[in-house]
């Protein structure tokens, strides 16, 4: 069993929570994910790592709650266990050698943004961060952000917050500006990180993208993860439980793994409504 | 005592669940002998002074010797016969292919049919998991450590013959269940989960620290198995990565791995009436292969409620390698085998006037064109080719991909001096599972690449004795 030291409520339906999980903390790098199951004979499910405290031992996941399992893992509370914790998974980011980076988080793909961030802004690099949501109650950890990054836009779809508009509108304009970067690294909602990919297209900057498909093994095992990328005009098969999570955005075929994402959407709707509806009637 | 050998030509057939009821749960196929036929079994066994059975035994179970105690009516000596040489009894009585391996060496089978030496051991086992509660005795510990890597058949087996020694065995498995091949790949109806916990159980009480939640190669490596303090490493990872065909469409909405779709029944439960893990279920199912793997998705979709289930093997009936049991069992169950067949394209939905059409990605067909057999190949197996013009679709939702699996590279790509083959296998020394780098072993599908159970078993036996060899020099 695995014990949640703390649990945090970022907006109303994103929580971090610190689990202890030794073996887990001594190793995990940014860009590294593991997989949980909250209770006996429940899910496996993947959550990127935000961040560890080896000394103490535990591991930060931030999550969103959109189906059966982040509902049931966000009900339990600090002091309680969950069954599984296994880790760290996956090839860490690659950030040696980057001097000025701008990194793009959507939504609660900004919980894993911003260990990179951070990773690069102790390394000396210049760090341009560009975080979205869709309105001011899903904004989340923005001064953690501005702690590490040279320039930070805020963004949202219905300008509640920030400016108004997708990620891609200051990106656009630092293009525009002739502005220009080691590397981007986008991480968020797929059609996010497919819109970030073609703006960066023309400029030839660099882009990589955090992959973050179903899986059940994480080990390569089952190949439920595989998406394809377009490379020399060659379709290749790659797992992202371990050869991502992170590959480059301009190979990856976006639309096909927004596919795949939705196999299973009638099923984890109905299988987050019993676990609701059986919270309900406990009372 | 001299008791009248049964001289029948034929082996009692094992009691089984009727094929049109078998074919809609998951309880196990086989019911298994009472006691009366076992020991009318037993005396079919003509005591040979030769043992030819022994030597078809990749973990050369005593026989003849576990045979007469049957006879005897002496289940629980029979157990602890066979107990000697396998850690697993209850797993290979059931999952062995003896038809090739003790029962194929067996002298009454050249006249008739052999000895039911797998059904006989099935029944021990289960007679002592279900009346045995004989307690284990743990042998003195002898100070030194050995790690095992991965809980499947080869790591379970080392693991036990070491235990048995007195070493201090400390088994790392990735999943959160031990068991490997046999919670994860081999279904309920053929292997009962409780059968594995029950063998892992058995282990435990021996003294084995089983510590789910461990990828070796992610959370710990080889080095840090060592630095921790033990002295030999044994690497039974099995065998990793699904291979696909390389076909267009393999990545549409319903396309498994069989991994991944046995994975997902077995040890995620999905084949339960509101499981936490999905799963399609029902709809027309083509599962692409012949080998035991196939057979078992096959089934499993079957079980799931499939209307319809292929499976789709390039070459012929003679060809095709899982064990005729299988094979038999599939037919029965109403699996259409569509031989000659070989798949060239998943066909998929798209509305174009609606892009946000859930259907939209999803399996509609299975284009496969039928195949002739040519010149043998390097193998000796007739190589199927093509019929030119001769493409057809089969109509299903769901594909299942059963061709073969590739070891997995993670414990490889973090121990130096580990030598792999071309195809990712780990090299090791045959006749003691040792591998390039020194107090490193391996054995089971990570060696080899997929093969049986028990091969597995035999590996993990082989590398626990060259354990012990290397720990006393």
């Amino acid at each position: 069993m695995y014990r949640i030291v703390s649990k945090t409520p970022l907006n109303p339906t994103v929580t971090r929570m610190e689990i202890e999980a030794p073996f887990v903390a001594r190793k995990a790098k940014p860009g590294q994910f593991i997989i949980l199951r909250v209770d006996e004979n429940g899910e496996r499910i993947p959550l990127t790592v935000a961040g560890c405290d080896r000394e103490a031992g535990t591991v930060e996941i931030i999550f969103q709650v959109v189906g059966a399992t982040t509902e049931l893992l966000n009900r339990k509370q600090a002091g309680e266990s969950i069954q599984d914790f296994v880790g760290p998974l996956g090839v860490p980011s690659k950030l040696d050698g980057l001097k000025n980076v701008c990194i793009v988080g959507g939504g609660v793909g900004c919980a894993i943004a911003l260990p990179l961030a951070r990773a690069l802004h102790e390394a000396g690099a210049k760090v341009t961060s560009v975080i979205g949501f869709r309105s001011k109650d899903l904004l989340i950890l923005e001064d953690d952000f501005r702690a590490v990054s040279d320039r930070l836009f805020v963004m949202t779809d219905d300008g509640s917050y920030g400016e108004k508009g997708n990620v891609c509108v200051p990106l656009n304009d630092l293009f525009a500006q002739g502005e220009t970067f080691d590397e981007i690294i986008a991480i968020g909602p797929l059609i996010m990180m497919k819109f970030v990919v073609e703006a960066a297209r023309p400029t030839g900057i660099p882009c990589t993208v955090s992959m973050n498909p179903i899986m059940i093994d994480g080990t390569g095992m089952c190949g439920g993860c595989r998406l394809t990328l377009h490379r020399d005009g060659k379709p290749v098969t790659k797992f992202a439980c371990v050869d991502g999570p992170d590959f480059n955005g301009y190979e990856v075929d976006f639309d096909e793994a927004m596919s795949r994402g939705t196999m299973y959407r009638e099923f984890e709707q109905e299988a987050r409504e019993r676990v609701c509806n059986l919270y309900r009637t406990q009372g | 005592m001299s008791v009248k050998p049964n001289l029948s030509p034929k082996k009692n057939p094992m009691p089984s669940q009727p094929p049109e009821v078998r074919a809609h749960n998951f309880l196990e196929v086989a019911t298994g002998y009472d006691e009366a036929t076992a020991v009318d079994e037993a005396l079919r066994c003509l005591h040979c002074k030769n043992m030819p059975c022994v030597s078809g035994c990749p973990v050369n179970v005593e026989i003849p010797a576990f045979i007469e105690k049957v006879k005897e009516g002496d289940f629980e000596g029979a157990y602890q016969i066979i107990s000697r040489t396998s850690s697993l009894p209850a797993v290979c009585g059931r999952v062995c292919p003896q038809e090739t391996q003790c029962e194929a060496k067996c002298v009454r089978g050249i006249k008739g049919e052999p000895v039911g030496i797998g059904h006989l051991e099935r029944f021990v086992a289960d007679w002592h998991n279900l009346h045995s509660d004989q307690p284990v005795e743990r042998p003195a510990p002898n100070g030194h450590q050995v790690a095992v890597v991965g809980s499947g058949p080869a790591g379970l087996t080392c693991a036990g013959d070491l235990a048995k020694k007195g070493y201090a065995v400390t088994v790392f498995e990735a999943l959160h269940t031990a068991g490997g091949v046999l919670v994860y790949g081999i279904p309920e109806f053929r292997l009962p989960k409780e059968i594995v916990r029950k063998e892992v159980e058995n282990l435990s009480a021996l003294g084995v620290d089983v510590q789910t939640n461990m990828v070796v190669g992610k959370t710990l490596t080889v080095d840090e198995l060592f630095e921790m303090g033990f002295e030999a490493v044994f690497i039974g990872s099995g065998a990793g990565l699904p291979n696909f065909m390389g076909i267009p469409g393999e990545s549409l909405k319903g396309v498994y791995s069989a991994n991944e779709f046995l994975t997902r029944s077995n040890l995620m439960k999905a084949y339960e009436e509101h499981p936490v893990t999905p799963i399609r279920k029902g709809g027309r199912v083509a599962v692409v292969g012949g080998g035991n793997v196939a057979m078992d998705a096959a089934r499993t979709a079957l079980r799931l409620g499939a209307e319809k289930v292929y499976i789709v093997y390039r070459r012929s009936m003679e060809e095709l390698p899982a064990r005729r049991e299988e094979v038999e069992h599939a037919e029965e169950e109403g699996i259409e085998f569509r031989l000659l067949n070989n798949p060239v394209e998943v066909l998929g939905y798209e509305n174009p006037s609606d892009r946000r059409d859930p259907k939209n990605g999803c399996v509609t067909g299975l284009k496969c064109i039928r195949m002739e057999l040519g010149e043998p190949d390097e193998r000796g197996r007739r190589r199927p080719v093509p019929v030119p013009g001769s493409e057809f679709v089969l109509d299903v939702d769901t594909v299942v991909i059963a061709i073969g699996t590739s070891p997995n590279p993670l414990i490889k790509s973090t121990t130096e001096g580990l030598s792999v083959n071309p195809r990712g296998g780990i090299i090791v020394e045959e006749a003691t599972g040792a591998t390039t780098r020194e107090g490193v072993f391996a054995g089971g599908d990570a060696v080899t690449g997929a093969a049986t159970v028990i091969s597995a078993m035999g590996a993990g036996k082989v590398a626990a004795k060259a354990i012990g060899e290397f720990l006393s020099k």
